[in-house]
């Protein structure tokens, strides 16, 4: 047996970089300043698909929906063995929420076709919302497995694994396909191969519209970051980006870390009194 | 269609008990739907839930819809989902929320993606409030401010779902006050049937296995932890005292681990366990971002620290500049007289 299976990744901004030369003084973020990275458990996520397709056979494709420069990170996927890799990128697919960015990647994997696996990272560093994975299983109308640990097995269609749950561990079994969301401790991904990065640092953005531009060429020598937009993938535009989007953000406000709650106590036995009083007051003792 | 316009709270069950996450989420529901002037809803599942609706009612509640189904005795994704969302389509509650546990976070987004509903994950606050859409001028009023840390905790979030309903939003643990319960409370029990049968059983659990830890960090509501700055395993012992005194336990920085004061599965961080205790107690730590990694989100910080420059400060709700060796024997002591 061998395996389809597609990692869905996402480039991120570093937000454990974030300093104050990183904010503006209204409370959002200046990007450009951050430097952007592969997030964090999608490397997780990669590693589980490259260990399941060592272990049992098949193929690996990494997705990501972003602007033209997540292109980067799938050129690392592919030195640290992705076989196949589509960008998605349209203006109309910029500010999608959650939701609506599952509805983009769940098109662009029905398009795909034919996945057995779709691992996510648990969760995203730049908004920790842990939401895409389970909203893309539900639009995909298949059987969903969160916060994965250890693959055990995987034969006859189905798959047993470890996943972490509130008080501990539990082994779960469910039929193929189906998507996981792996966590940070799930392994150690792999870092670039120095063969691959010699092979596939060449690796080029094309459309499926641009066969003038040797994409067929490309493709036959594994270099394709193939690039799709709404209608490559059949996305109606309302559906996704700000449109497409039923949250929105009403504020945001700068975590002034000093001044606005930090509190300096006094170290006398009054300052301490005081602290402790508060603390009760809250319940953080309760 | 019926339209309830309720608040509903997903309650979290583990064997025969209801998680406190769930609980303490009832509370502020309440406030929210009395100012909606609506009724506050528990939904619980499973056919051995039903007795513990009553429990949901001492906490606030005003009504319990109980879906009872032997399908639903254990939590699985889809049956779950599957369940919730029909429910929610059929009585058009106004908000829905969950905990921001494991479950809730497996739960949450599947049926948010199943009825197309906006869903704000984590949340640290709720409010009502009215939003003024920036463009359209279109103007909302009466609906739910999801109130949430963003990019790495660096930004404060306010989030609307003005147009989809539900307005839906998973709540971090250990942000709301668990209500007292009141014992002669009264409240509707709904029992009904869901449809939900073997076909939607998707997952099979072979074997739960719980941790038995000899520290349960991630359990305690309070973590006094340890830097290099605590000097010697002696000096922990003072830590210890005050952690028990607390009801919480002991943490450490890995400088304190590498250094011998204490063993490694106290260690918290980027490369060890992430914690968010309602209180953090950071003694003799300089606050490195590996270390914070792992604590930043705690509810509240206090940092004791000889060095008035040193960063944990930047991130602590609270700060003594002093010697740990000297605070905390005065912190044991004044706990005890204000405790009496
Ligand atoms: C890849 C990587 C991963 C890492 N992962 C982790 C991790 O998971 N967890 C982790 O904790 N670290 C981790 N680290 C290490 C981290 O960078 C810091 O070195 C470590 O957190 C510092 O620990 P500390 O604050 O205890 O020590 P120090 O930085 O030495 O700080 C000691 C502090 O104690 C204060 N002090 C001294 N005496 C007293 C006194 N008597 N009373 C009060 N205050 C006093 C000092 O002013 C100082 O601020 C990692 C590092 C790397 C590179
Ligand atoms: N724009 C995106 N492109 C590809 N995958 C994504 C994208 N956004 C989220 N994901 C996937 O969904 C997971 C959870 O993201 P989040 O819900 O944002 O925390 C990530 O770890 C990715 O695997």
């Amino acid at each position: 047996m061998s395996y389809k299976i597609i990692v869905l990744i996402k480039q991120v901004p570093d937000t454990t970089a974030v300093s104050s030369q990183t904010m503006k003084e209204d409370g959002t973020l200046n990007r450009g300043v951050l430097p952007a990275v592969f997030n964090p458990e999608d490397l997780n996520a990669l590693e589980m698909a490259l260990s399941i397709k060592e272990r049992y056979g098949g193929s690996v494709i990494a997705v990501t929906m972003g602007p033209p420069s997540a292109a980067d990170i799938l050129r690392d996927a592919m030195y640290r063995g992705a076989d196949k890799v589509f960008v998605l990128t349209d203006k109309r697919f910029a500010a999608s929420d959650t939701l609506a960015t599952s509805r983009v990647l769940s098109q662009a994997v029905r398009k795909i076709g034919g996945f057995d696996i779709i691992i996510c990272g648990r969760q995203a560093i730049d908004g920790n919302t842990a939401q895409v994975g389970p909203q893309v299983a539900e639009k995909l109308g298949i059987n969903q497995l969160t916060y994965v640990e250890e693959i055990v097995d995987l034969t006859d269609g189905k798959i047993s694994l470890w996943r972490s749950v509130e008080e501990g561990k539990e082994l779960a079994v469910s039929s193929i396909p189906l998507l996981l969301t792996v966590t940070q401790t799930a392994n150690i991904p792999r870092p670039p191969s120095v063969k691959k990065i010699m092979k596939y640092k060449n690796a080029e953005v094309r459309n499926s519209l641009s066969e003038a531009c040797g994409i067929n060429d490309l493709s036959s020598r594994g270099l394709l970051i193939e690039q799709w937009d709404a209608e490559s993938i059949g996305m109606d535009p309302e559906m996704c980006g700000a449109s497409g989007s039923p949250t929105q953000v009403k504020k945001t406000e700068k975590v002034v870390l000093k001044g606005k709650q930090f509190k300096k106590i006094e170290q006398t036995d009054e300052g301490i009194r005081e602290l402790l009083q508060e603390l009760i007051k809250d319940y953080v003792f309760d | 269609m019926e339209q309830t316009g309720e608040v509903w709270v997903f309650i979290q069950r583990s064997k025969e008990k209801i998680v406190e996450a769930s609980l303490e989420i009832l509370g502020r529901a309440g406030e929210l739907a009395k100012e909606l002037k609506v009724p506050v809803v528990g939904i619980l599942a499973g056919n051995s839930a039903e007795f513990l609706a009553q429990t949901v009612v001492t906490y606030g509640a005003d009504k319990v819809y109980v879906l009872c189904s032997s399908y639903l005795e254990q939590y699985t994704t889809n049956a779950y989902a599957r369940s919730i969302s029909t429910l929610i389509k059929n009585k058009n509650p106004a908000i829905v929320l969950f905990s921001a546990t494991p479950q809730g976070r497996d739960l949450a987004p599947r049926i948010a993606s199943a009825l197309g509903a906006g869903l704000t994950a984590d949340c640290t606050d709720l409010k009502i409030g009215s939003y003024t859409h920036p463009r359209t001028r279109k103007k909302y009023s009466k609906i739910l401010l999801q109130i949430r840390p963003a990019w790495g905790g660096n930004i404060i979030a306010t989030i609307v779902n003005p147009e989809t309903r539900p307005q839906m939003a998973t709540v971090r643990e250990g942000m709301m006050k668990v209500p007292v319960p009141d014992g002669s409370a009264e409240g509707e029990i709904v029992k009904l049937t869901p449809d939900v049968g073997q076909a939607d059983i998707k997952t099979v659990i072979v074997r739960q296995e719980l941790e038995k830890k000899t520290v349960d960090l991630k359990g305690a509501s309070v973590i006094v932890a340890g830097g290099a700055g605590v000097g010697s395993v002696e000096n922990f012992e003072l830590l210890r005292h005050l952690a028990h005194l607390f009801g919480g336990e002991v943490g450490a920085t890995r400088a304190a681990v590498d250094a011998g004061f204490i063993s490694h599965d106290h260690q918290i961080g980027q490369t060890a366990l992430t914690v968010r205790p309602k209180l953090y107690i950071a003694c003799g730590i300089s606050g490195a971002v590996q270390h914070l990694a792992g604590m930043d989100e705690s509810g509240k910080i206090v940092a004791v620290n000889t060095d008035p420059e040193a960063p944990i400060f930047g991130i602590a709700h609270y700060g003594i500049v002093g010697d740990l060796k000297d605070i905390i024997p005065r912190m044991i002591n004044t706990y005890k007289t204000l405790s009496h």
